[in-house]
């Protein structure tokens, strides 16, 4: 099967007076697992179901392989869907469910049946093309929609929230057979989640929306180590944002701000004026100790105002100033545990700022 | 970029909506509006209010229109006297009463009252089987089946199930957490049922009570039956077919029945509207159930039985009168024969045959409309979708007379094609009195069943391949099926026991239904032997007819377990 590209060119979309995308224009390499990441009513399902042909872009084109595709019913698209609650039929086995779309096309009896039997194959079904959607598990059902959908062996694949309706230990499960098969398959794919763990961890690239609009498109740790706003910085992971002004003088530029005071940053930083300084909580390290902070990190004095225990590190919230300070502190057996009210440095390491414009 | 049109509905959709719209504004619109024409003018065609003014002039009109709200009201009245207790008991307390009261829900629907009302004046009536007992064992005599009285009794025996059915379910739905936070907060007892629990169930009551008038003030055969023609919708009827078809007094008496029942249904779709408050949370369950103390227990189960006989003795009756030979002035017949059920066979198979075609036809087209224009409203953005579904539900407001009376006035002048026919006279027109009058209730069927189907069902099949007639043939229509099923059936059978439209629209004894048979039977004394055994073969075949569709519909859903997994994040 040819791999083929998929491209948004100025798509813009309105329910009555909610505009639901905004000239979105964004190109999908072939066989490229890509993902859409946004929180609710950001627009992606909406973005998925244009290109599936379940809604009407009011401007835009969406090519897929080079070729326009807008006025083309959803019928005849040739894009296989994988639907958030499945839509198995209740009135057709698992195997007349599969065979669905096959005998649409046409095809003759006996390489419908083994199509069916191969897609039942490949998600590891093979025994169950007898039995009703009814009579299968959350899991099950899932691979049944996704049988169904690959047995067309479709030009583009499309999930939509696929993940969402299992149980977390599944869930995990799933994404990687997801992956597996999509490398397998080699087909271009395009999933939608709110989940920007699940993004982060599949996706060749990811693009994120917020409220129609594509906020940044990039590989996961492009995201996660340069976001562009404000919004990214803080739906991609944890982050501590700070508000503050930039100043220049000789070349060398400072950000001030009242809860971290002046802070020398690289020249490049984005132009004078008001910025936000943003740092991820684990690049901050806490120390009760004066003496034993290292030089390169600036130190910032405070007072521990909250702990939380995750397992795998402690969080801290830390005051200083008038701001707040989350800070993630790696847990060891028997590692230093500061007690909330406790007087506290915390390291802020220079490499790991990030400025952002606002 | 200039924004595209986006293409909101296809030609076929736009074409359907306007075939199913031209129907609805022929055969319930022109009828209805023809009526309330008449009803306002002169034959000059200027308007008028003087036909009002002659209506509240004659004492008989007047007399009628209250005893219509008289009958209507105490109907409601006495049918709550019944149910309340029951519902009480059986959402209440452990009461082994679910077949029980799955039984009351089917019996009005499966016997309309005019059919039982000459064998409940063998029981009730003044010489009847229980006065003849009262009579000789305490020397007095009730008059149940004196005048208004015997229509109200009649009718609210029969239409009290609608009551109870509407009540359980609202007692049922109200979350056991409503209750459990007035507990919570100090309420107990008789103080929490009348502040908390009654009140949440009140919108069902005031639905089912909705429901009994508008039956009981549409019915004009049971008051003939009963030899009552004092009350509005025999004297539409009378007027209209002993006067004339240009008697204005008709029309205004259908204008003022048709205003009713708009105010009865006005004023459940009122009390409906806030419902929802009440109902069930996902995970909650139903009220609290107390098990019976030994006096509760004798007391519930006595007033069930009590009810339950009250409730088959029309029933019962009818069964006796089709054995008997004679029956008057005695407890039970004095002697019994077969001889009714072969005069009945002889005179009526016709009967049966032409029952068969009118509400074969009705229901098919009903199931046919309700299937599409629940698919246009739920799926389409066809304009006027909308008043499409209005035009089809307010189908419910319009009483069988009226309806009847409008198709007489609109189509007397039309022939059908190629003959000298009147349309009005001919039997197809009974069929789509029958289709229009039933297609409220198959609708609802077709709507229920759509809405049961996730969207999502549809768009994978046109995702698949499936284009959109492929997508309706193979997925829609399937999933579809049982709640098509079931409007079928219910409108096949509701049509079944039809008299309403019916008794205006018989034009020719050999174009006559069951329904209007048993009436005709039920009109002499001889003819009441056959007339029963007629109602008691259209009985089995309707309750054979309902047990089977009812069976057929629950395998199918138990077979199909219909998941949509709702799960919106």
């Amino acid at each position: 099967m040819s791999k083929v590209s998929v491209r948004f060119e100025n798509v813009a979309l309105a329910y009555g007076p909610t505009q639901v995308l905004r000239d979105i224009t964004l190109t999908i390499e072939p066989g490229e697992f890509f993902a859409l990441l946004g929180p609710s009513g950001s627009g992606k399902s909406t973005l998925l179901r244009v290109l599936a042909g379940f809604a009407q872009p009011d401007a835009g084109r969406v090519l897929v392989d080079g070729r326009d595709i807008s006025r083309i019913p959803p019928w005849e698209r040739d894009i296989g869907m994988v639907f958030q609650n499945y839509a198995l039929w209740p009135h057709m086995t698992v195997a007349r469910n599969v065979a669905f779309g096959l005998e649409e096309r046409r095809l003759p009896r006996a390489d419908i049946d083994r199509k069916v039997a191969a897609a039942l194959q490949l998600v590891g079904l093979a025994e169950l093309g007898v039995r009703r959607p009814s009579q299968l598990s959350g899991g099950q059902q899932q691979r049944v929609a996704l049988a169904r959908t690959i047995a067309i062996e479709p030009k583009v694949l499309l999930l939509d929230e696929p993940l969402s309706n299992l149980d977390a230990k599944l869930r995990v499960h799933m994404r990687s057979e997801l992956l597996a098969l999509q490398r397998k398959l080699g087909i271009t794919t395009i999933f939608v989640t709110h989940d920007q763990e699940e993004a982060l961890s599949i996706a060749d690239r990811v693009a994120v929306l917020d409220q129609g609009v594509i906020q940044q498109t990039g590989t996961p740790m492009q995201l996660y180590d340069h976001p562009v706003n404000r919004f990214i910085a803080q739906f991609v992971g944890t982050i501590n944002l700070f508000d503050g002004e930039v100043t220049r003088a000789n070349g060398q530029a400072t950000f001030v701000s009242t809860g971290l005071g002046r802070v020398a940053v690289a020249a490049d930083a984005p132009a004078n004026g008001r910025a936000q300084l943003a740092i991820r909580p684990h690049a901050i390290r806490l120390s009760g100790d004066e003496s034993a902070r290292e030089a390169d990190r600036i130190w910032l004095e405070g007072t521990v105002i909250h702990r939380e225990f995750l397992g795998e590190f402690v969080r801290y919230v830390v005051r200083i100033g008038d701001a707040e300070l989350t800070a993630d502190e790696p847990h060891y057996m028997g590692g230093r545990i500061y007690e909330p009210g406790e007087a506290v440095g915390a390291g802020i390491e220079r490499a790991q700022f990030k400025l952002l414009a606002i | 970029m200039a924004p595209r049109r986006r293409r909101e509905y296809s030609f076929a959709q736009a074409m359907v909506a306007l075939l199913i719209g031209l129907f609805l504004f022929v055969f319930l619109a022109i009828p209805v509006f023809t009526v309330i024409y008449v009803a306002f003018t002169n034959a000059d065609g200027s308007m008028t209010l003087s036909h009002f003014q002659s209506f509240f002039s004659l004492t008989l009109m007047r007399e009628s229109f209250y005893n219509s709200l008289i009958v209507g009201g105490m109907s409601v009245v006495i049918s709550s006297i019944f149910a309340l207790p029951l519902a009480y008991f059986v959402t209440r307390f452990q009461f082994r009463g679910a077949l029980l009261i799955q039984t009351l829900g089917v019996l009005p629907l499966i016997m309309p009252p005019f059919v039982g009302a000459t064998a409940m004046q063998l029981l009730f009536g003044r010489s009847g089987s229980l006065n003849l007992v009262l009579g000789d064992w305490f020397g007095i005599n009730l008059p149940i089946m004196e005048g208004l009285n015997a229509v109200i009794w009649v009718e609210a025996l029969h239409y009290f199930p609608f009551i109870l059915l509407n009540l359980i379910v609202a007692l049922n739905n109200i979350d056991r957490a409503m209750e459990e936070s007035a507990q919570n907060l100090g309420a107990s007892g008789m103080r929490l049922f009348r502040r908390i629990v009654f009140p949440l169930a009140m919108p069902g009551y005031v639905a089912g009570a909705a429901l009994v008038f508008l039956k009981v003030f549409d019915d004009v055969a049971t008051p003939l039956v009963l030899n009552v023609t004092n009350i509005l919708a025999a004297q539409a009827y009378l007027r209209i077919t002993s006067i004339g078809i240009d008697d204005p007094i008709g029309y205004v008496a259908s204008v003022i029945m048709v205003a009713a029942s708009v105010v009865a249904l006005w004023g459940s779709a009122l009390a409906l509207k806030n419902r929802d408050y009440a109902t069930l949370q996902r995970g909650g369950s139903s009220l609290a159930v107390k098990k019976l103390k030994p006096w509760q227990a004798a007391i519930a189960y006595g007033w069930t039985v009590f009810v339950l006989l009250l409730v088959l003795s029309p029933h019962v009756g009818i069964l006796l009168l089709s054995f008997s030979r004679v029956w008057s002035f005695s407890v039970i017949p004095e002697a019994y024969t077969l001889q009714n059920y072969a005069t009945m066979f002889q005179d009526s198979p016709h009967m049966l045959w032409n029952s068969a075609l009118y509400c074969g036809i009705a229901a098919s087209l009903d199931v046919i409309l309700g299937t599409a224009i629940a698919y246009l409203i739920l799926r389409t953005r066809v304009p006027g979708r909308k008043l499409l579904d209005f035009a089809a539900t307010s189908a419910v407001a319009i009483p069988g007379v009226v309806l009847g009376i409008g198709y007489l006035r609109t189509f007397r002048d039309f022939n059908v094609p190629f003959t000298d026919t009147p349309v009005a006279s001919f039997w197809l027109i009974i069929a789509l009195a029958y289709a229009v009058r039933r297609l409220p209730y198959a609708l609802r069927s077709c709507t229920a069943a759509l809405q049961q189907i996730h969207v999502a069902m549809e768009e994978a099949a046109q995702n698949l391949g499936a284009n959109a007639r492929r997508t309706i043939t193979r997925v829609v229509v399937p999933l579809m099926a049982g709640g098509i099923l079931a409007g079928f059936v219910t409108s096949f059978l509701t049509a079944a026991v039809e008299l309403s439209a019916t008794i205006m629209l018989v034009s020719a004894t050999s174009d006559a239904p069951v329904s209007y048979g048993i009436y005709l039977y039920m009109q002499s004394i001889a003819g009441r032997g056959p007339g029963a055994a007629l109602g008691v073969v259209a009985v089995l075949l309707v309750a054979i007819g309902t047990y089977a569709s009812h069976r057929m519909v629950h395998s199918r859903a138990a077979r199909l377990e219909v998941q949509n997994p709702v799960n919106d994040i």
